[in-house]
């Protein structure tokens, strides 16, 4: 035994020497790199990567994305571990927040400020600063008021596009009266479930309230259980809790993911006949509906309720903000917000772009373009609500409180609820 | 050499010295070999297999290295004092890593459950008044109760009954490694599966869920089962039953395999039958494994969270603790909240550990 | 044995067989749909329950396991009308960077928690019930409440993004129910087996390495299989430790990563399932004969 101590200790001391010695003639010439850190992955992470390749080869600074499912987790016990990113996209306002709130984010400079008030409307930049003090810069968003349809089938049907609330209610009693069920709604997500509910209420308060009530009740000055709030929840309950409108009643709500509830418009025959959902929904469709988008996919806004508001578009996206302080990370910052750092996603498709100087034609069909274009002429664009709230409620007692609704809760007492859990 | 060394001969004060620092310097030599062998594995940027080599015989090897070493050298100490250190050579290494990554993290978290959301500000006991108040926690506790009851009664019982039964059949290996299968399942996956069980599609539907199948086979009506109050615990309980009952098997079995078969070939030829030979034999002389894995499987209910928390995310009144102590320092970055849950948590484990130590003191060493 | 017994032994076989197949028939459902699921395309994976593949419906494809082990072959046409094509990473680095994480992230610990299973169980030491008692504990608390003072000591010691760092993590978060599990095995190896050697005046040390660690297989057997699939299976002490770049990714991360920022491919995981169970699986069958052999039981008789 003692034997095989004396050549282990040999051959810990002499093997990594050998390597050591090695090492130090590969070893390149130091690249400048820059660290960012997102939620987003797989495709979406190829895209990205592909976006900012002119940026590499102009700058000679390699740019390493690292994307996780479990980027929420990861990003706060980075940061209070003392371990950040150069840079992080950040999906929730709120978590820019709390990060800025403690001093762990570097404000932007005048260079970056610039850029940013050239290429964004003034919306973005306020979305991305805390206490006055802008910090992050947008890249790509998503708009989410917007409802899908099989064009196909509705042409068969002679369905045709409704422009006010009514005229939508009012298609929505003809597709029923034909035997078909207007609406496919899913708002199971694991871990995240009801944030499909939370959109819809928001989508509704902008057109019922109005943008100004919208920010009140984002930043509490209202109480969460105002009556502007309950109507919303009124308004989609006539649609969401009568069996008749939607495909499979509460319990199929309740159960059905997201991803897979637009799919049943385009089964044969269709069981579902419209889809509220945000931009990136194409991607759940089936693979022969995504081959085929313009032809077979029709997208109309969610329509106007109160015509006072107009048609507001709600939306998220994620915000770069900078933890480390290098001039190579200024550098790739000011890059992201100009439009050179979107167009080769644009053209790839499934992305939208906030920049006011955009070419609308990089975006690859009629579908896209037209979204982009509602997002960029929005009178009122607003931010997800949810994701603006303090976490306790925008991703905790909003979205169970949805599922506790749609379960059959007493709407008074959840919204109450909602309210009491509001963090004082 | 060492019984000689041992004994205890007078010596020098100079010799004693010299021995002291003989053995001071192998100890800093070892460690500075093994700092080197981290410092070119830190930095190092060879082809990746060869460091993956290196790095485990490096890091293997070290610990036993280190072992030995620390044997080595508190052998060369006087005899009153080497066996004063012995029982520190074991217990050391594991009592400094335990106290590095777990003990004062916990000691941390009690304190920070005193503090506000950011850690700011005192506020007393208000993160346990929370814990003890919020209906949602109320919720968790009694959910909590119910997993280790029936989570645990279910995986041990059904552990037991297999590793039993499995020890009488020729087939042993292959069965075993179908009930141990699912615990090889990473959960991302076993989520995928236990979704076509219980997935729900209206009613005149092809359902994919295979619960459902078998309902509207028999002309029953296709269920919600994650809504159903009560029930959808109990859903979600027979997955944490289906993934730890191959944990059971294995430990009860290899326990089973050091039952004497003489004792059991007395009570064959007494007369016993299998059931009695099972219960006044074998599970008296197994019992101190099934507390074993009793505490374990507990201690994993307690803690249970990625079944419910991709499941139902809580809802519909299936919310468990440890999900509300993720949500409350990850999701709502409430650290005082998460904090005071972690230490509920400890808590509540005091009368698991109060029997464990009752077992313990039973038991006497050398 | 009389004739008797014997024809009770052979119904007694029967019944036992009838109970066992049941047992293993109902835990191998979820995983033949599993199996089942993971070679169908994706829209039958949504419409049709997989039982009704034995009906003779639907396709089969290995389209699932040739993403998931290739990376994902994402086709486009841009604006100009080009058909592109984007071909994912495999996963041989993953596979490499998991076995680098987890083998000695098993056997460390291990060594570790032996030596202080045997310490615990054997010697007499000041503060040795509260010591236990408090590795008791430690088995209930959440490593989330470790993650980030760990992570802080290491960005300190330059520990953050090394596999020693990674070791470390694993042998602390394993530790406890690996003394915890190991002591309830060493201390019930009868006394006599070492009273002698200890009357010798052996070196524990000897005591240890010769009869301790030989007579503990099945148990050591046990708890490595357990601590290799933890280690295996883990996302979270990976991803905050060594990152999720994809020099360092292990296998898990991959699979998490490939079912798209939304999980809409969650199709893939059924697949990705399987591929990441083949080496756990092997372990066990590997480990099997050591922990169904009981070792145990020739050292008690007498």
């Amino acid at each position: 035994m003692k034997k095989a101590v004396v050549v282990l200790l040999i051959a810990l001391v002499v093997l990594p020497s050998a390597f050591a010695a090695g090492q130090a003639d590969t070893k390149q010439a130091e690249k400048k790199v820059v660290q960012v850190f997102g939620a987003f992955v797989d495709e979406e992470l190829r895209r990205f990567e592909e976006a900012i390749v002119p940026f590499e080869e102009r700058t000679g600074i390699d740019v390493v994305y690292e994307g996780s499912k479990d980027f929420e987790t990861l990003i706060s016990v980075r940061v209070e571990g003392g371990n950040p990113p150069d840079i992080a996209a950040l999906p929730q306002p709120g978590l820019m927040y709390n990060f800025a709130s403690q001093g762990y984010l570097v404000p932007m400079w005048d260079s970056l400020l610039e850029a940013v008030d050239a290429n964004y409307a003034p919306v973005w930049k306020d979305l991305g600063s805390y206490d006055g003090v802008p910090y992050g810069v947008f890249h790509r968003v998503n708009a989410k008021s917007f409802v899908w349809y099989p064009k196909k089938a509705w042409a068969r049907e002679g369905y045709e596009v409704p422009t006010t609330w009514d005229e939508m209610i009012a298609l929505m009693d003809k597709m029923v009266a034909n035997g078909h069920t207007p609406w496919s709604i899913g708002i199971e997500a694991g871990g995240a479930t009801g944030w499909v509910g939370t959109d819809w209420v928001e989508d509704v308060m902008l057109r019922t309230a109005g943008p100004e009530v919208y920010d009140k009740w984002v930043n509490h000055e209202i109480p969460f259980n105002a009556p502007e709030v309950k109507e919303a929840f009124d308004i989609i309950g006539k649609i969401w809790l009568n069996p008749k409108y939607v495909y499979g009643g509460t319990n199929t709500i309740l159960t059905q993911s997201y991803t897979d509830s637009p799919r049943t418009m385009f089964e044969n025959p269709p069981r579902s006949w419209m889809h509220r959902q945000g931009n990136f929904v194409t991607s759940f469709l089936q693979d022969d509906i995504q081959a085929n988008l313009e032809e077979e996919v029709g997208v109309f806004p969610l329509p106007s309720i109160n015509e006072e508001f107009g048609i507001p578009i709600l939306g998220g996206g994620d915000q770069f903000v900078v933890f480390n302080d290098r001039p190579e990370v200024r550098e790739f910052m000011e890059f992201l917000a100009t439009w050179e750092s979107g167009e080769i996603w644009a053209k790839r498709g499934g992305a939208l772009f906030p920049y006011l100087n955009q070419d609308l034609n990089a975006y690859p069909n009629e579908i896209e373009r037209s979204l982009a274009e509602a997002l960029v002429n929005a009178k009122v664009f607003r931010f997800d609500a949810s994701d603006l709230m303090p976490g306790q409620v925008g991703a905790g007692s909003f979205w169970t409180g949805i599922v506790d609704w749609v379960n059959g809760k007493n709407l008074d007492t959840m919204l109450s609820d909602v309210q009491k859990s509001w963090p004082k | 050499m060492t019984t000689i060394e041992r004994q205890d001969k007078p010596t020098s004060s100079l010799i004693k010295l010299g021995r002291i620092a003989f053995s001071v310097l192998v100890l800093v030599g070892v460690l500075f070999v093994l700092w080197v062998g981290f410092i070119f594995l830190r930095d190092s940027n060879a082809s990746q297999g060869i460091i993956a080599i290196i790095a485990i015989v490096w890091g293997v090897g070290g610990i036993a290295l280190l072992f030995w070493v620390a044997d080595w050298v508190v052998n060369r100490t006087s005899t009153a004092t080497a066996k004063r250190l012995q029982p520190f050579i074991f217990v050391g290494p594991a009592l400094i890593i335990l106290a590095w990554y777990l003990f004062i993290p916990t000691v941390r978290s009690l304190y920070l459950s005193f503090f506000d959301a950011q850690s700011k500000n005192f506020v007393g006991l208000a993160n346990y008044v929370f814990a003890f108040t919020d209906s949602k926690m109320r919720e968790s506790f009694t959910n909590n109760l119910l997993w280790l009851v029936i989570g645990t009664g279910g995986a041990v019982g059904f552990g037991l009954i297999i590793a039993l039964l499995t020890d009488r059949v020729k087939m042993e290996k292959v069965f075993k490694s179908i009930i141990f299968m699912p615990m090889a399942i990473s959960f991302v996956g076993a989520g995928v599966i236990w979704r076509f069980i219980y997935s729900y599609k209206p009613a005149g539907e092809d359902q994919i869920g295979l619960l459902n199948a078998i309902v509207t086979f028999f002309g029953g009506e296709p269920q919600a089962w994650f809504t159903m109050p009560f029930w959808n615990n109990i859903f979600l309980i027979a997955i944490l039953v289906w993934l730890q009952t191959g944990y059971a098997m294995v430990i009860i079995s290899s326990a089973l395999k050091g039952v004497p078969s003489t004792i059991i070939e007395a009570g064959r030829i007494d007369g016993a039958g299998e059931f009695r030979i099972i219960r006044s034999i074998i599970i008296p002389f197994i019992a101190p494994t099934l507390v074993t894995v009793s505490t374990t499987i507990i201690i994993i209910t307690l803690k249970i969270f990625d079944i419910v928390f991709t499941m139902t995310n809580g809802n519909y009144g299936t919310e468990v603790i440890a999900s509300m102590q993720y949500k409350q320092m990850f999701r709502f970055y409430h650290y005082g909240r998460g904090s005071a849950i972690a230490i509920v948590l400890v808590l509540a484990v005091i009368p698991v550990m109060w029997y464990n130590l009752h077992q313990f003191s039973k038991r006497e060493g050398f | 044995m009389t004739s008797l017994a014997r024809k009770r032994q052979n119904r007694w076989n029967v019944v036992v067989n009838i109970v066992l197949i049941v047992l293993v028939i109902v835990w191998s459902i979820p995983i033949i749909g599993l199996l089942i699921s993971s070679v169908r395309p994706q829209d039958d994976v949504l419409n049709t329950g997989w039982w009704t593949v034995f009906k003779g419906d639907g396709d089969f494809t290995l389209n699932n396991y040739r993403r998931v082990l290739g990376g994902r072959q994402a086709t486009f046409t841009d604006a100009e009308g080009n058909v592109l094509r984007a071909s994912g990473d495999n996963l041989s680095q993953a596979f490499i960077n998991s076995f680098t994480v987890t083998v000695p992230s098993v056997i460390i610990p291990i060594l570790i928690a032996a030596a202080a299973a045997f310490g615990f169980a054997w010697m007499v030491f000041p503060g040795r019930k509260l010591f236990f008692t408090i590795v008791v504990a430690l088995l209930v608390v959440p490593l989330q409440i470790a993650l980030i003072p760990i992570l802080r000591d290491y960005m300190k010691i330059g520990l953050t993004g090394s596999y020693l760092g990674i070791w470390l993590a694993h042998t602390g978060f394993g530790l406890p129910l690996g003394i915890y599990l190991l002591y309830n095995y060493i201390s019930t190896i009868p006394r006599d087996v070492f009273e002698s050697a200890f009357l010798d005046g052996a070196r524990p040390m000897v005591i240890f390495v010769r009869l301790v660690l030989p007579l503990s297989v099945p148990a050591i057997a046990s708890l490595g299989i357990f601590q290799f699939l933890w280690v295996w299976n883990d996302l979270l002490v990976a991803l905050v430790f060594l990152g999720g770049t994809s020099d360092v990714a292990v296998l898990t991360q991959r699979l998490a990563n490939m079912v798209g920022s939304r999980g809409q491919d969650w199709h893939l995981l059924t697949a990705g399932a399987f591929v990441v169970m083949i080496v756990p699986i092997l372990v066990f069958f590997f480990l099997q004969r050591y922990f169904v052999q009981g070792l145990m039981a020739g050292s008690v008789k007498g």
